[in-house]
């Protein structure tokens, strides 16, 4: 079972610049999480600050009762072996083939013989559909497979969390619907704590159990996947909607002024569309971290958009499924319809 | 106040990171093969222009010293003065032009690109100090190929010393090679190496710092690596001298 990450009060600025102010939030233990923001909110820095690369200016990082931030050089790599991290370009080692990334964690950490890594390794290696690649170098493989190896070299410790730095950038759609199932299908048997750090909208609204969403230099809203997608707060719902209507900008958030000339205009949002379903596991087994759907709408009184949470419980690879039940058209689909309504 | 601060800051940064390696320095497991891979790198990459640098370097040094004891009629000081200054000053100076320029500047663009790839912060979250997997090796390889080196320089440069003077200017050989001793001692050979022991680390931590903190794609690493060697020219050549004040007021001199 993975282990909670707790965040609490989280400053971190590069010289005068700050990059974000009083970050607080926890990461449920075994659940899929997604931190959204718009380009350049310091995303990427907040995963580094999490597994301990960057030291924030203030705050605390508790992960099994030890504060990350101001633990010791040597405990600081110990509790780094819970960690899985995927980054951006994978992060392969240039000078080794892909069977030796895979198998680098197991031989430097581990006392396991060299057929007990070659098994492990491949086995990883089968899982995210890598077979047969084993004696390429990173530099002769696209953007895609070395994203692929980076997630089986993360995976071959049996993390507790994986951290995943924007799997979709560089992916086309449909490798990205894989890999998406693929981290569902990972959470459902393995039970670590995911967080993915991403700006895709489709991603966002259909994988996690929680969204967090990063703004202006704070943390806007963190919560389970059904609170943020109804909620009506400006930010968010420009943003996980994918609007230019709204307080985001193209440089940095927009002025005052222009905000002003907006509400004058009488430029209303659209109607929040319907919630997707989640994406479920390929077998259709329930993942421990998974609720009900509409359970939080509820629970808490939020009635959610027409539409919402219909279509089944599907998965990239269910075969019989048709093109209008496919989740990432179910957003576009409805996305039309609330418009016209 | 940023001006005073930031090259502070940086001086400061490259201390840790000095401190770090020594630290690391006996830690195990002691990384043989990555040793022994960059020995036989830094050599590559040194040995052919070390030499034919070296060539010209002693040349040089045998014709103005041809020059000049003939114009004080010492005639017969011609090998103990040349032999004096390629061991003492010219092969540590050629050595650190060449272990800075070619093995430091490798050693930057290699760790720089690796950092930019985010292989070191790869390596870090999978548990490993890249401090000791990479940069202890390759500063312990870079001091022994700068021994080495100024070893080859110190031959080479005698040799092309003899060859201008006895071929070129028509010296005697015998004086030439029976001076040798006249105002050398052992003691010029220790700090010889002692200085390209030095210059070996400081140029691989240099280079290593700036490599590490490389940042900002493609062009950072290129930066860096121009940092690195201008950063290691100067640190090099006020060593090299710090370290002959040191042996001038601590080892007796021939009379």
């Amino acid at each position: 079972m993975g282990v909670a990450i707790d965040v609490q009060g989280l400053t971190k600025s590069f010289g005068s610049q700050l990059i974000w102010n009083d970050v607080t939030l926890t990461l449920p233990a075994g659940e899929i999480s997604v931190m959204l923001g718009p380009s350049g909110t310091g995303k990427s820095v907040f995963l580094k600050t999490l597994v301990g690369l960057l030291k924030p200016d203030k705050g605390s990082i508790v992960i099994n009762g030890a504060d990350l931030v101001t633990l010791k050089e040597h405990d600081l790599y110990e509790v780094r072996k819970l960690f899985g991290v995927l980054f951006q370009d994978g992060a392969l080692f240039g000078s080794m083939n892909l069977f030796d990334n895979v198998a680098f964690p197991l031989r430097e950490h581990t006392k396991k013989t060299e057929s007990e890594i070659r098994k492990i390794s491949l086995e990883k290696m089968e899982l995210v559909g890598l077979q047969g690649a084993e004696d390429k170098l990173p530099g002769e493989i696209s953007g895609g497979m070395r994203k692929r190896a980076g997630l089986a070299r993360a995976l071959v410790l049996d993390p507790e969390i994986l951290l995943i730095d924007e799997p979709d950038s560089g992916l086309d759609p449909v490798r990205t619907s894989y890999i998406n199932q693929l981290f569902i299908d990972l959470n459902a048997q393995i039970d670590a704590t995911f967080l993915i750090v991403t700006h895709d909208i489709n991603t966002a609204r259909t994988v996690p159990d929680n969204i967090g969403l990063l703004y202006h230099k704070h943390l806007a809203m963190f919560g389970p996947r059904e609170m943020l997608l109804s909620s009506e707060e400006p930010v968010v719902r420009q943003f996980l909607n994918a609007q230019t209507v709204g307080p985001i900008g193209m440089s940095e958030e927009k002025d005052a002024d222009e905000l002003a000339a907006e509400a004058a205009s009488g430029q209303q949002l659209p109607p929040l569309p319907p919630i997707a379903p989640q994406l479920g596991t390929s077998n259709g087994e329930p993942r421990r971290g998974e609720r009900p759907a509409g359970e939080w709408c509820r629970a808490n009184g939020v009635i959610p958009p027409p539409g919402s949470f219909q279509g089944p419980h599907t998965s990239v690879q269910v075969p019989e499924r048709t093109l209008d039940q496919r989740p990432e058209l179910d957003v576009g689909a409805s996305l039309d319809h609330g418009a016209a309504s | 106040m940023n001006v005073l601060v930031s090259p502070l800051k940086q001086a400061g940064a490259f201390f840790a990171l000095f401190l770090d390696v020594m630290r690391a320095l006996p830690k195990r497991p002691f990384q043989t093969k990555e040793f022994i891979q960059q020995c036989w790198f830094i050599a590559s990459v040194t040995i052919v222009p070390t030499a034919l640098v070296s060539i010209p370097f002693g040349a040089v040094i045998a014709l103005q010293l041809g020059t000049l004891t003939r114009q004080l009629g010492a005639q017969s000081f011609t090998g103990a003065a040349s032999v004096l200054a390629v061991v003492r000053e010219a092969s540590p100076i050629v050595t650190a032009l060449l272990v800075a320029g070619a093995g430091g500047s490798a050693i930057c663009a290699d760790l720089g690109s690796r950092k930019i790839r985010e292989e070191i912060d790869a390596m870090e979250v999978l548990g490993i100090s890249p401090i000791q997997r990479l940069v202890v090796p390759r500063v312990l390889a870079c001091m022994l190929v700068a021994v080495l080196l100024n070893g080859l320089v110190s031959v080479v440069g005698v040799a092309g010393g003899y060859f201008f003077n006895v071929v070129i200017q028509g010296g005697t050989p015998g004086a030439y090679l029976a001076s040798f001793t006249a105002l050398a001692q052992l003691a010029d050979l220790w700090t010889s190496e002692i200085k390209a022991l030095l210059f070996g680390l400081v140029a691989a931590v240099v280079a290593s710092y700036k490599g590490l903190t490389a940042g900002g794609g493609p062009k950072g690493v290129g930066d860096a690596v121009n940092q690195s060697v201008v950063i290691t020219f100067m640190l090099l050549f006020v060593i090299n001298f710090v370290v002959s004040a040191i042996y001038f007021q601590v080892v007796p001199q021939k009379v």
